[in-house]
């Protein structure tokens, strides 16, 4: 019957049912009233962070690992200087639990500020994804000079093409996940205009998403340049595919080696690339073009988002420090059968991908063999560590053709864990 | 989202034409009405729980919409939305519902006995009669926008409404988050069961957040009336059952509404109307009585006579494949329903229901003998 109903909701049972869901007094006449919705700051009072911390108890990410209802609680009412909030960060790692075997970070930065104003969850997830890496205590390395590295051309016997990316964001404009039309459009004009003044071999052209021709489109399609609205929901449910295509675009030069993407997840994301073996050339171009971008920028009063302790500021967590991902295309038909791969990738501090990019298998014998690590080494370590690592990978699958043995490399020396 | 959109305020430093979406490849009510200078208007604006005029019109933004298919392109986060944002909505609302004027009064009539007849579809071509609707709970934001502690509340409220109810209306509430598989099993089997929404004209606007915490399933023992906690709409509301007695869905229909009505209505939070809209829903689409009230139906032969789609124009009817809407009719079996919402009663639309399919069965059976329908085609209702 209604009764228990009733029993529950009237009389002195009222104080009962409000003390249940943690409101004080004041509140009372909030929730009984007749009234319409309650402003914000009548909510905030009305339901403590305790009703509204999250279920993440089937969750397997960073953020539901680190985000206890006293951080929860603690951080709930906070704003950074652009007003963006908690559970606009954790949004996305709420809507995607995760799964058993990979662990995604499931939260986002909506500004540079968001990793300070909510450092007490942003520092426990950077430690966790960036093994041990503690940004409160530690200084991550820039260095973007390219003559440093040594043995970067692969026995293209094996590797078939070098490449290698990273981000950049735009200091002063909120990131993809909280802009406005009108930052999204100011992040495309500044990055538009600073690359017109590249020269040489650098020199290149945009191309607007929204306004693209058909046979554009096709060719970028067919230089497998083109990036399209985002569909995995680890990016659509951190609001990143909004307005789309409004100031979406690529940029590539004509040589079609150095390749920009503008706001898609980040507000750029900087490619090098080539066919073959060259990675130090790769490298190169990488560094140098980025320099100059950097520099045209800054002549119009603009910077990148970067710090000490988190490097360059990035949307996702995972990406901070170098957002640096240097890769080889190669073939190891012996070596990839072999038990041992998978350790000699992991103290190789390596990763393999398919030949699609993540979440993707391996076409025939081809890998796609990267770096795992992002933040605590610089730019030029970890290219270095990618070029040590497949001249080894090709040596064992040298050895394997002529029917010697290959040993399993010692650990590359990682953060406290 | 729920604590404000006080990023709002911070977008006023840009002029309104770098705000100003692009709409030009669109095709929605939205966008129809959405000048530069009503933007400027209203994108200072926001409801007292903090929704803005981009947060009502991001759905319609992200989804351009089907040179064919007009969608609305906006929703209401809460029941300001409809006043804060009326020369946005007015103008939508006027082009969704034929003209409905911004000082029309609607009217809502729930008495059952107020239907003539309805009972005798013939069963041999009405194959099932169903009528749902939706309602919202006052004091509480809508689903675009509404915060997990809120929504926690209105499943907590929704499911006290429910479980005390008796007779007929016995029933049971399965939680989506911790119901066994044999229960899955069984709702899905019984055609109940509702899933996370993948169409992005919901997930741009916001409603699929947090899924699937405070979202469920209640229906009662015989299976004939069905509540949905936490979808689209905070309560869906739907009677059914098969064969064609229309009146008796009907009937089951409004005195399970008016019974929960009465309950939450004790507790200070009735549901979300007035005079002018009606009932108050997330959807423009669904204002007024957010009814539709439906048959599946056997019309082989007059599906394919040349005036099919004349005929329900005139009957103020839809038509929809048996998937419901946007798919395809199987074997000549058709879903049937009014496609009015606003400006009429409940009544009202159902008797139209009624009395449109009872005529187009019966245009069914003198083209199954041959004969002509012309002298039967109705004239504009």
């Amino acid at each position: 019957m209604a009764s228990s109903f009733t029993r529950l909701i009237s009389g002195r049972n009222k104080a009962i049912l409000l003390a249940g869901l943690g409101a004080g007094t004041m509140a009372t006449g909030f929730l009984l009233s007749e009234s319409g919705s309650l402003s914000a700051e009548a909510k905030t009072k009305l339901y403590p962070p305790s009703s509204d911390y999250p279920d993440l108890r089937k969750h397997n990410n960073c953020m539901a690992s680190a985000l206890t209802p006293a951080i929860y609680a603690k951080l709930r009412d906070k704003v950074t200087p652009n007003n963006w909030t908690l559970d606009q960060s954790i949004q996305t790692g709420v809507d995607n639990p995760g799964h058993p075997f990979i662990k995604t970070v499931g939260c986002v930065a909506g500004d540079e500020e968001s990793y300070e104003v909510f450092s007490d969850l942003f520092t426990p997830v950077i430690i966790d994804r960036h093994n041990g890496y503690d940004p409160k205590t530690m200084k991550h390395p820039t260095d973007l000079d390219a003559s440093k590295i040594t043995n970067g051309i692969f026995d293209e016997n094996y590797v078939l093409s070098s490449r290698v990316r990273t981000g950049r964001s735009i200091r002063g404009l909120s990131l993809p996940p909280a802009c406005s039309r009108a930052e999204r459009r100011e992040v495309e004009r500044v990055v538009v205009t600073a690359l017109a003044g590249l020269k040489g071999d650098l020199a290149g052209r945009y191309y607007s998403l929204g306004d693209m021709t058909e046979q554009e489109q096709q060719q970028l399609i067919d230089d497998h340049f083109l990036f399209d609205k985002p569909v995995s929901p680890l990016l659509t449910c951190a609001f990143m595919a909004r307005d789309w295509p409004d100031a979406r675009g690529i940029w590539h030069n004509n040589e079609k080696t150095f390749l920009i993407w503008i706001n898609e997840e980040d507000h750029t994301r900087v490619i090098s690339m080539e066919k073959g073996g060259n990675m130090k050339r790769v490298f190169e171009r990488f560094c140098r073009g980025l320099k100059q971008v950097e520099h045209l920028i800054q002549e119009r009063g603009w910077e990148f988002m970067w710090n000490e302790n988190l490097g360059y500021i990035l949307t996702c967590p995972s990406n901070l420090g170098t957002g640096l991902r240097a890769g080889v295309h190669v073939r190891l038909p012996k070596l990839s059968k072999d038990a041992r791969f998978s350790k000699i990738l992991d103290n190789l501090r390596l990763q393999k991908r398919g030949t699609g990019g993540v979440d993707t298998a391996a076409t025939g014998d081809t890998f796609d063999i990267s770096n795992n690590d992002r933040l605590g080494k610089s730019e030029v370590e970890l290219v270095q560590l990618l070029v040590d690592g497949v001249n080894y990978l090709i040596d064992c699958e040298k050895k394997l053709e002529k029917g010697q043995d290959i040993k399993v490399p010692a650990p590359v020396p990682q953060f406290k864990k | 989202m729920p604590f404000g959109n006080t990023h709002n305020n911070f977008k006023l430093n840009y002029k309104v034409e770098e705000e100003y979406p692009d709409l030009s490849k669109h095709n929605n009510h939205m966008a129809k009405v959405l000048t530069k200078e009503l933007y400027g208007k209203l994108r200072d604006k926001q409801t007292p729980s903090g929704y803005t005029l981009d947060d009502v019109i991001q759905t319609g933004v992200d989804n351009p919409g089907h040179p064919f298919i007009m969608t609305v392109g906006c929703v209401a986060g809460d029941e300001e939305s409809y006043t804060v944002f009326k020369d946005l909505l007015d103008p939508v609302i006027s082009d969704r519902h034929g003209g409905y004027k911004p000082d029309d009064k609607h009217k809502t009539d729930l008495n059952f006995e107020n239907l003539k007849g309805g009972d005798d579809l013939d069963p041999n071509y009405v194959l099932s009669s169903r009528v749902r609707t939706g309602r919202s709970i006052k004091g509480f934001t809508l689903p675009p926008h509404n915060s997990r502690g809120e929504r926690r509340i209105i499943e907590r409220l929704s499911v006290e409404a429910l479980t005390s109810l008796d007779g007929e209306f016995k029933g049971k509430y399965y939680p989506l988050k911790s119901m066994t598989d044999a229960e899955q099993e069984q709702l899905i089997a019984d055609h109940f069961l509702f899933d996370k929404p993948v169409s992005p004209l919901l997930t741009c606007a916001g409603m699929a957040r947090d899924w699937p915490d405070a979202r469920g399933i209640w229906h009662n023992d015989n299976k004939t009336f069905l509540v949905w906690v936490n979808e689209e709409d905070h309560l869906r509301v739907i009677s059914m059952q098969k064969g064609g007695n229309m009146r008796e869905v009907f009937r089951r229909f409004c005195v399970g509404l008016t019974k929960i009505e009465e309950i939450f209505k004790k507790h200070n939070h009735g549901f979300m109307w007035n005079e002018h809209l009606g009932y108050i829903l997330t959807c423009p689409s669904n204002l007024g009585t957010g009814l539709r009230g439906g048959v599946h139906v056997k019309l082989p032969k007059l599906s394919t006579h040349a005036k099919f789609e004349e005929i329900l124009t005139r009957l103020r009817l839809q038509k929809r494949g048996t998937g419901g809407v946007d798919t395809a009719s199987v074997g000549g079996v058709f879903d049937i329903s009014n496609a009015d919402r606003l400006g009429s009663s409940e009544v009202e639309q159902v008797q139209m229901v009624v009395d449109g399919v009872k005529l187009m069965v019966e245009m069914e059976k003198k083209l199954e003998k041959g004969e002509a329908i012309d002298s039967m085609i109705p004239a504009q209702k």
